[in-house]
């Protein structure tokens, strides 16, 4: 057909890709499909994860616990934090749109090691299924998805023991997929396109996958010891045997820390393809978030011990990590106001993408304000350990992060499968999940302040009714699923013809066929200069030309 | 073991319309910093725990040291010969090229002997103390890595038996791999030896 597709080309292809269906569940090497396998497999974990909130939530009801043993709650709640974290928000909103959307916006045809982002998905699945198997086997992990010792020393060794392979698993999956971006990113460039012209979700993953390099193999390390500790009975993190828990906990938030930025970078980096496309407006700021995106990085690697304020840990100690913090902020801050720049006078289609977005924009300005709140030790060592701590975490890995994965899928639905999604149902879902989401955790600031612990199954009865209004919230995320799951299943089959660019937007995911050939395009990739050269009239934007400059500069 | 296979099938270097450019050394660079992240998190563990919790004078024991300087010289030298095995290569010299690859392996395998004979002859355990866990798991693990890293270098040495194998002067990428891993393992151990053994 063109030059590109020469029966030499053809040569490259890898022999035994099943084309159909089957190749979703075989060892494809198309960043597209693995990027669906992502997806997919994300978002069943998603509800497993669910499903035990649920559990969790229900067993909050009333103070005592009768829906279910105190020993059996310690495994739901560890069961419910490690599933959603490492299989749901960590693979999805890196693995799945990273995978899928890189290589389009860097100009390439795949990632850059194709075998090794297939062994890296496929990592998932088995480890997914030996931490959820433990729970039928011996008893799950009971320590909580930080896996404290001396909590993780002292309970059933079975399951901490799988729970640390499980999490060992996904590491690797995590930094292998981590290397692949960013040898895409720096690397696979299409000549003449340069750093400071990629779209931002390009940077984004970027800075998330230095990140994962860098702090992923200190948790595998620290596991490591702390499985010798349980196996082998050393004392690496144990006082009785000369050890020290602290270090633990250091070398934990070490990683985990950063974490909460490998979860939430690249919902930025999303909200800002999404946003721009929807005003018809270009991205505000573009540099400053560049910069913004990489001085997290920086600081986010520097912050960890304020998780610790508790732990014995020294005023200077304190003093450092607070300011450190603190600092967050700024960076933080700017991207906030430049996604509301954005916003401003722009040409909002308040469609189910953007109102995913809006969402997200206040949960996570809402989350970040108890972040800042926490990093002051006075009022950290008020509600360490209660309710504001997982109302906080969660204003900012569902409010922010999950709102965005959503959003995304709305936004990039057409694409991957060539229909639109019902926009009704989608409003629907926007609206049963936010008002959900903000009755389920707002409360829990309240109880959080008022002093009630988190991960323990009773509690004063004097916080029931505000625990039963949150489990109320819960219950209406659980039902605005439903529309969801219904939409996107339904949509496949009878929604309406997307064609190639239903948002008439410019970065290069569009400027091909819905969905997208094997290699992505038909023909030489386009060179696109400006990602979000928006601001003219739509029936003017000449698609075909794929470059932004021209509009950027006639643009009103 | 997928990053040994010879670019001619590698869908890596035709994923982009341009040049045929490999990019799995980088690949290669990344994973070995990402693996030095995990010694750090070791190193920073012994640092803290030598620091913070000493031990009971009765089971202080200072180390011998005339086995672990043997130990690092080996290295050092595997270094070297990893090197000249790999400028024959360049020089399409396949034969010279292996026998400096078995010198570099044979090199790798007295080191992991002499580690443990020193094993054979400390009085600590396991578990004895917080030193000695600290010392088995941190030259436990670097000797894991010179244990896969002696394999590799016997499967590179296999691959180049043929000027018409996998290993050719054209396609260096399995030697240099391992080169590379190899030199990053002998500079771990240097810090190892710093840390453990000399403060």
């Amino acid at each position: 057909m063109t030059v590109s597709l020469t029966p030499q080309g053809e040569q490259h292809r890898p022999s035994l890709q099943p084309t159909g269906w089957l190749r979703y569940f075989s060892f494809s090497v198309d960043h597209k499909v693995i990027g669906l396998q992502y997806l997919v497999c994300g978002f069943l974990f998603y509800l497993i994860g669910g499903a035990l909130a649920g559990a969790i939530r229900t067993e909050l009801v009333s103070p005592m616990s009768d829906f279910m043993p105190r020993d059996v709650y310690n495994q739901v709640l560890t069961l419910h934090g490690t599933v959603m974290i490492f299989l749901w928000i960590v693979p999805v909103v890196n693995g799945a749109f990273g995978n899928y959307l890189i290589p389009f916006y860097v100009g390439a045809r795949d990632m850059a090691f194709p075998r090794l982002n297939a062994v890296a998905f496929w990592l998932i699945p088995p480890a997914g299924l030996l931490l959820i198997s433990s729970y039928f086997i011996t008893g799950a992990a009971q320590s909580g998805w930080t896996a404290y010792p001396p909590l993780s020393t002292t309970t059933a060794a079975s399951g901490q023991v799988i729970w640390i392979l499980s999490v060992l698993l996904l590491g690797g999956s995590s930094i292998f997929g981590g290397i692949n971006f960013i040898a895409t990113v720096l690397k696979l460039r299409r000549p003449g396109l340069k750093l400071m012209q990629l779209p931002m979700y390009c940077w984004a993953m970027l800075g998330t996958s230095i990140l994962v390099v860098l702090s992923t193999p200190v948790l595998a390390g620290t596991l490591i010891l702390l499985s010798f500790d349980i196996v082998a009975h050393t004392g690496f993190f144990n006082p009785g045997l000369g050890g020290n828990v602290v270090v633990y906990q250091h070398l934990f938030w070490f990683y985990s820390h950063p974490a909460v930025y490998i979860m939430v970078l690249p919902a930025f980096g999303l909200v800002s393809e999404i946003l721009p496309v929807h005003c018809r407006k270009p991205l505000f700021g573009y540099a400053t978030m560049v910069y913004s995106i990489m001085a997290i990085v920086v600081l986010g690697l520097v912050v960890w011990a304020h998780h610790m304020f508790t732990s014995g840990t020294p005023p200077w100690m304190r003093l450092f990590f607070t300011i450190a913090t603190a600092f967050i902020a700024v960076p933080t801050g700017i991207k906030f106001f430049n996604w509301l720049a954005t916003l401003w006078g722009g040409r909002i289609a308040l469609n189910s993408a953007v109102l995913f977005s809006c969402g997200f924009i206040i949960n996570f300005v809402l989350g970040g304000i108890t972040g800042v709140a926490l990093a002051q030790v006075p009022f950290d060592v008020h509600v360490h350990d209660t309710y504001f701590v997982v109302a906080h975490f969660h204003y900012i890995v569902y409010g922010g992060t999950v709102f965005v994965i959503f959003a995304s899928i709305y936004h990039w639905y057409p694409k991957v499968t060539g229909r639109m999604l019902n926009e009704t149902l989608g409003r629907l879902h926007f609206l049963l999940t936010f008002i959900g989401f903000n009755l389920c955790f707002a409360p829990q600031h309240w109880l959080g302040l008022n002093g009630m612990p988190r991960r323990v199954a009773e509690y004063d009865p004097q916080f029931a009714f505000i625990n039963q209004l949150s489990s109320a919230g819960a219950l209406l995320m659980a039902i605005s699923t439903l529309p969801f799951l219904w939409n996107v299943v339904d949509s496949a089959f009878r929604g309406e013809i997307a064609g190639d660019n239903p948002w008439n937007a410019l970065t290069p995911e569009w400027l091909t066929s819905s969905p997208p050939p094997v290699e992505n395009w038909e023909g030489e990739a386009p060179l696109v200069h400006e990602p979000y050269g928006y601001g003219v009239p739509i029936d003017q934007i000449d698609l075909a030309a794929a470059s932004g400059s021209d509009l950027w500069s006639s643009g009103k | 073991m997928t990053s040994l296979k010879p670019s001619s099938t590698d869908v890596a270097s035709s994923a982009t319309d341009h040049a045929h450019q490999d990019h799995r050394m980088f690949g290669v660079a990344t994973f070995l910093v990402a693996d030095a992240m995990t010694f750090a998190g070791f190193f920073a563990a012994y640092l803290t725990f030598h620091a913070v919790n000493p031990l009971q004078p009765d089971a202080i024991y200072e180390l011998e040291l005339p086995l672990p300087i043997l130990n690092t010289v080996l290295l050092l030298v595997s270094s070297a010969t990893f090197h000249k095995a790999g400028q024959n290569l360049r020089k399409g010299a396949n034969q010279v090229c292996r026998q400096w690859l078995m010198l570099t392996a044979v090199l790798g395998l007295a080191f992991l002997v002499s580690q443990m004979v020193e094993y054979f002859t400390l009085p600590f355990g396991l578990t004895d103390n917080l030193f000695a866990s600290t010392f088995y798991a941190l030259t436990g693990f670097h000797g894991l890595h010179v244990t896969l890293g002696a394999l590799m270098i016997l499967i590179v040495w296999w691959q180049c038996r043929t000027p018409a194998g996998r290993v050719t002067s054209e396609n260096q990428f399995p030697l240099e791999a391992v080169e590379l891993y190899w030199h990053f393992v002998d500079g771990i151990w240097v810090v190892l030896f710093l840390i453990l053994y000399l403060i």
